[in-house]
Order: structure tokens, then sequence, then C-alpha cells
């Protein structure tokens, strides 16, 4: 094992795939000479020079070129510097790289990967902070994956890469500079598409999180533990498809639910889950779901509005509180 | 005619140079376009076609005469309309047919219709059911010719509706900055959906070309020898690594927006004028010797064919849900 911040298992996944597929090319805006606004792509461009490009801030353009790149021999892997700029390429990526497979009968695909950071804590105020998944979830034909931790982020995006369909890669801004433990090689590391995981182990009530939230939940975790309640956390680490039996295996152990992301919590990711379980889990709740996710307005630009405004410690800790509060085995 | 644009390459020849040998076989193709498109409108009249459909009648030099310059492996990105891109690069009518009825044994299994509808063994990348989005799809097609070193090139086909589109600025500006074998075809037929051009565009296609750096000429779109001519030009030069080229086509849309559309619009605007292309091939072939005989001997096989393409679509078979459903995801 060996110690790799996210921004760089991201840059080695990168590096990678490229080494060992001459399909992959890398653009958008500013991701060559300057190796992009997060240095995520920092020396790609020396290392792989006809296959890395910057382009001008053209997001539809850049997008609509990755779909048509694919759909003629390319594994294109794009980047949005921002997810709210995602908004200027959501035709490309919604009605056509979503659709083509199915609307053209099978007959192509569309193996394209968009890497984008979302998240807020920068003070990046409303145009530079939302975490619009959902969004994409709910499109037919996309793949949306959010890994949390170095390995993930590695292993997610290696099987993004060799996967068919279009992937939304979604990073992190705040957790570029989270170190973690990566296996070695790394090289050899893929994680499924699809497959969350149980990040801690415990009995009485389940987190299901993703994205920077797996840190907020293991700090309310920890907390907890204290006063002797064990969290089992699941870090779903895909978004579409989620991995639902994981999700549902643990409810059947614990019997309380809480959900938690940075995202807001209306008609979020947490909406699709809580529904899920109060249809297929339902028999095996004690107590109602509770989500914990941003609050209901554009992610604010003063510091003290912005902390209000994400999700904090306190609130994770009180919503597991609630559900152990609630039912039949309650505390 | 008007002209929304002037040319700004100078010393290139638009004038026909085509021979009888490849005359014949663009007007096969054009009246293919003409008799297919006659047959839907009946099969739509008769309810036989659900949904909408946007007919190109009267606009198939355009289509014709740019895919006579490209390779089957080259590329292209449609439109709404785009029954005659289809034919004039190479697809089947009768899958045509069948996927324009939704069929199972339709190009697209029925999944994509008229607006979707695609053939990727003949480089058709797709008609587009959002104005201007096959232009970057195109762009991006180009992009992994040039990556492949291929020698391919890849065409985006766009009405003057489309000028208005800002993916169209991102994407001429993009294919210029990487010199990417991309030629930029605006079928200019004088109506963006329901209104006229002069109500919907004030800019200048050839302007914007030449701000880019990219060379542009406008043709007679209802002339295929110039459209060929000029188009094999430009593609020869796309070629050789040059960068992208405009050509704007001159033509008009002689039906409604839609099938079915009353078109009461059009009654306070007056058309451009135009000669039929069909009609224009014929008195250039005329004028080259061919007899009315050889000519007529293409108007039935065409007929024939056609007639056949559209009896075996019609018995087609309904799609499969199940099989809609497990086609999400590759």
């Amino acid at each position: 094992m060996t110690d790799m911040r996210i921004v760089k298992a991201i840059n080695q996944g990168l590096l990678d795939a490229m080494n060992e597929d001459s399909r992959v090319v890398v653009f958008g805006e500013d991701v060559a000479e300057p190796g992009g606004a997060f240095a995520v792509t920092r020396g790609l461009k020396a290392r792989f020079p006809g296959r890395v490009f910057d382009t001008p801030i053209s997001e539809q353009a850049i997008t609509g070129a990755a779909v048509g790149a694919a759909l003629s021999g390319l594994r294109p892997v794009v980047e949005i510097m921002f997810m709210d700029f995602i908004t200027l390429a959501m035709d490309q990526l919604v009605n056509q790289a979503a659709k083509a497979h199915f609307m053209f009968g099978g007959q192509t695909s569309v193996p394209m990967v968009l890497r984008t950071p979302h998240g807020g804590t920068q003070n990046a105020g409303p145009q530079h902070s939302q975490c619009l998944e959902a969004w994409l979830a709910h499109v037919p034909g996309l793949i949306v994956v959010c890994p949390a931790t170095p390995t993930d982020s590695y292993g997610l995006l290696r099987a993004a890469i060799s996967n068919p369909n279009p992937v939304v890669f979604v990073e992190n801004k705040a957790l570029y500079g989270v170190k973690g433990d990566v296996p070695e090689p790394l090289s050899s590391v893929r994680i499924e598409i699809g497959k969350a995981r149980i990040a801690r182990a415990g009995r009485d009530v389940t987190i299901v999180t993703y994205g920077a939230m797996l840190y907020r939940s293991i700090e309310a975790a920890t907390a907890l533990a204290l006063d002797g309640i064990e969290v089992e956390i699941i870090d779903l680490r895909t978004l579409q498809p989620w991995d639902k039996a994981t999700v549902l295996e643990s409810i059947s152990r614990t019997h309380r639910a809480v959900i938690v992301h940075e995202a807001v919590t209306e008609f979020g990711v947490g909406a699709e889950i809580a529904a899920t379980l109060a249809d297929e889990g339902f028999d095996e709740l004690d107590a109602p779901i509770v989500r914990v996710g941003a609050a209901f307005t554009p992610s604010p630009f003063s510091p003290m509005l912005e902390k209000a405004f994400l999700p904090q410690l306190p609130g994770v800790i009180a919503a597991v509180r609630k559900v152990l509060a609630r039912g039949n085995h309650g505390q | 005619m008007s002209c929304s644009g002037r040319a700004v390459t100078k010393g290139r020849k638009h004038q026909a140079a085509v021979s009888s040998e490849e005359l014949l076989p663009l007007y096969e193709r054009m009246l293919l376009i003409r008799e297919t498109e006659g047959r839907l409108s009946e099969l739509f009249n008769d309810g036989q076609v659900p949904g909408f459909i946007h007919l190109s009648i009267g606009q198939e030099a355009t289509c014709v005469g740019v895919c006579a310059a490209l390779t089957r492996e080259d590329t292209i990105a449609s439109t709404h309309r785009g029954h005659g891109h289809c034919l004039a690069k190479g697809v089947e009518p009768v899958g045509l047919f069948q996927e324009i009825l939704g069929h199972a044994e339709g190009l697209c299994g029925g999944r994509g219709g008229s607006l979707h509808v695609a053939d990727f063994s003949v480089g058709m990348l797709g008609a587009n059911g959002i104005v201007g989005a096959g232009i970057p799809i195109a762009l991006g097609s180009a992009l992994a010719h040039k990556t492949l070193n291929s020698q391919r090139v890849a065409a985006a086909f766009f009405g003057d509706g489309a000028l208005a589109e800002g993916v169209l600025y991102e994407s001429l500006n993009l294919a210029a900055l990487w010199k990417l074998p991309l030629l930029f075809v605006c079928e200019n037929n004088g109506w963006s959906e329901f209104s006229p051009t002069s109500a919907a565009y004030v800019g200048h296609l050839g302007k914007l070309a030449e701000s880019f750096g990219i060379p542009h000429h406008i043709v007679d779109g209802n002339n295929v020898e110039a459209v060929l001519t000029a188009s094999r030009s430009d593609v020869e030069l796309l070629r050789t690594g040059s960068g992208p080229a405009v050509i704007e086509c001159m033509t008009l849309r002689v039906r409604g927006h839609y099938e079915g559309d009353p078109q009461k619009y059009r009654l306070a605007h007056r058309d451009r004028t135009v000669v039929d292309p069909l009609e224009f091939t014929r008195a250039s072939m005329a004028a080259l010797g061919i007899t009315d005989s050889e000519i007529g001997d293409i108007h039935e096989r065409v007929r024939k064919q056609v007639a056949a393409a559209a009896t075996t679509a019609l018995a087609g078979s309904a799609p499969h849900f199940d099989d809609a459903l497990s086609g999400v995801y590759l």
C-alpha cells in the first residue's frame, strides 16, 4: 500500500488508460498546457502531445465533439471545468450521448467519459459549487459515478473509460487533496460500475452516502460510537445504476436508514433511494427514512452562509439519533 | 434567388464539370429521394406513418451533390430533414421505410423514426431532432478521422435555421483552430420552421466563415453539378489537412415544415425563384444528348425500386418493448 491524493489517482488513471489504449484522447478547457484548473490533467500533454488538447470555452462543442469522436472510433475523456457549466452541454449529453445507443437501435454506442467537479466549501458561490448529479442520473442512457477515495477514483475512472456507454465521472473539488492508501500495483485496480462499498460496518443504522459526505458520515459514526451506536456506512460510488442490493441487504440488518449527500435534498439522489427503500425495503424498516442534504437555496458565496447551507456534522448526528428514536427498537 | 452570403474563395470554378456517365447516377439518386419521399407522403396521408415527417422534396441536389464527393467511409451528420441525406449516403430505401413506419426491421428497430434515423454502415451518423446538434457531432467525427490518420472527412448538414444556433459558432471556431477535415454544408432553403430566413437571421454565413479563415462558397443548391463540383474541390482540400470549408447551398423548401403543415404563414411571403433540381438536371442531360427513353428507363427502375421497398416495409412487424428496455445501455 502507498499513500496517494485523489487528484493524483485520477491523473494516474488517465495516464495509464492512454498508455494502454491509443484511442483514448483527453480534451477540455485548459487541460493540456495548463494541466487543468485543478491540475488533474497535469503532465498528460507532455506524454501524449497528439492526444491531449486544450479547447476554447465552448462546452457544447466540447461535449458534441466527444459524442462524434466516440461514434467514430475514439474513446474521448473530456473535462467540464465546473459541474455548473454542464448546463451548457446538456443537449449533447442528454439528447445525443445518452440516446444514441438506444435510438439508433443498438447500431452503435458512445464510449465517452465526461469528468466534472462538483461541490462546495470553496466559497465559489452560486455558479461554481452545485451538485447537479441527480439531473443526470434521471436520464436513461447515462452512467453517473461519484468516487470519494483515491482507490475508487482510479478504479472507477479506468472502468468508465473502458465502458462502452457515456459515463459522467463526478469529482469533488474539496476532495482532490484527500490522501488515502492505494494498493500496489494500482494499474490493475478496477472498481465495478454499479457496485457500492461498505465503508464502515455497523448494526444499528445504515447511512447511505457518496462523494464528500462520506467523510462527514465517518465523522458522525465516530462520534456516535462513543455512545455505543454502531453506524454502517455505504458509499454508493455509482449513482446510476446505484447498488440497490447492497443497500437493501444492509437495512435488512440495521432496519434504519439515513441518506446523506451534499446536493440539495429536494428531488435529489436521496429521494430515489428513499422511495426505493420505502417500497422494496418496507418490511425491513423500523423507522422512517431521514435525508440530509444542502438547504434548498442556491449555493451562497459568503463563508458563513455556505457553511449553513451545506450539511454539517451536527445535522448528520441528529438525523441518526432521530431514526434511532423512532420505531420498534428505538433507543 | 437571394443569397445570404458571398463566396470568399477566389479562383475556384463552380461550373459544371460532370460527365454524362456521372450525371445519370446523380439523377437517379435524386429521383430515388423524390420518389421515396413522395411515397412517404402518401403513406403519411393514409395514416400509416406515426408521428411526423419533414420532407426534403425540392432539395435533393444538395445532399446528392455533397455525398457524391464523399466515400462510403466518410461520415455525415444530418438534420430533422434527413431522408435525402440517408439515401444520398447510400442507405437502402427499405430500411429507411421500415424505420419511418416504426417497424422492428427498421434501421434503428423502430426506436428512432424519421427524426433519428441512422445507418452507421454507410457513415450516416444520424438525423437529429435538435436543430444544429449534428454540427459538433460531425466535428467530433472529423477529430476522430484526423487523430486516427484515416484520411476520412466528415460533413455536417444543417439548415439556415441553424445559423442562429450558438453551437455553429463554437464549431466553426474549433474546426478552424484544430484544422479538422470537416465540411460545413448549409442547406439554405429560405425557411426556419414557420418563419422566413429574413425574419430569423440578419447575419452572413460567408462573413462568419471568413472571420475564422474558413473558405466559403455559395452554390446553386438545385444544381447538382455545381454542388458536386464545389464539394469535390473542398473535400480534396480537406483530405490534405488544410482545415474545414463551408458550402452554402441555396435551395427552397417546397413543402411545409412538416407533412400536413397548413403553411398559412406562407401566404404573406414571396419565395425565392428556383428551378426544380430534377428538371434542371434533365435539361443538362438533354444537352449532353441523353435521350428521353434513357431517362424513362431510370424512372421506371426507381419507381419499381421504391414500390418494392415500400411494399416490403409495410409487411414489417411491430417491435417488442422488452428489446427496447434492454437496449438502453450496451
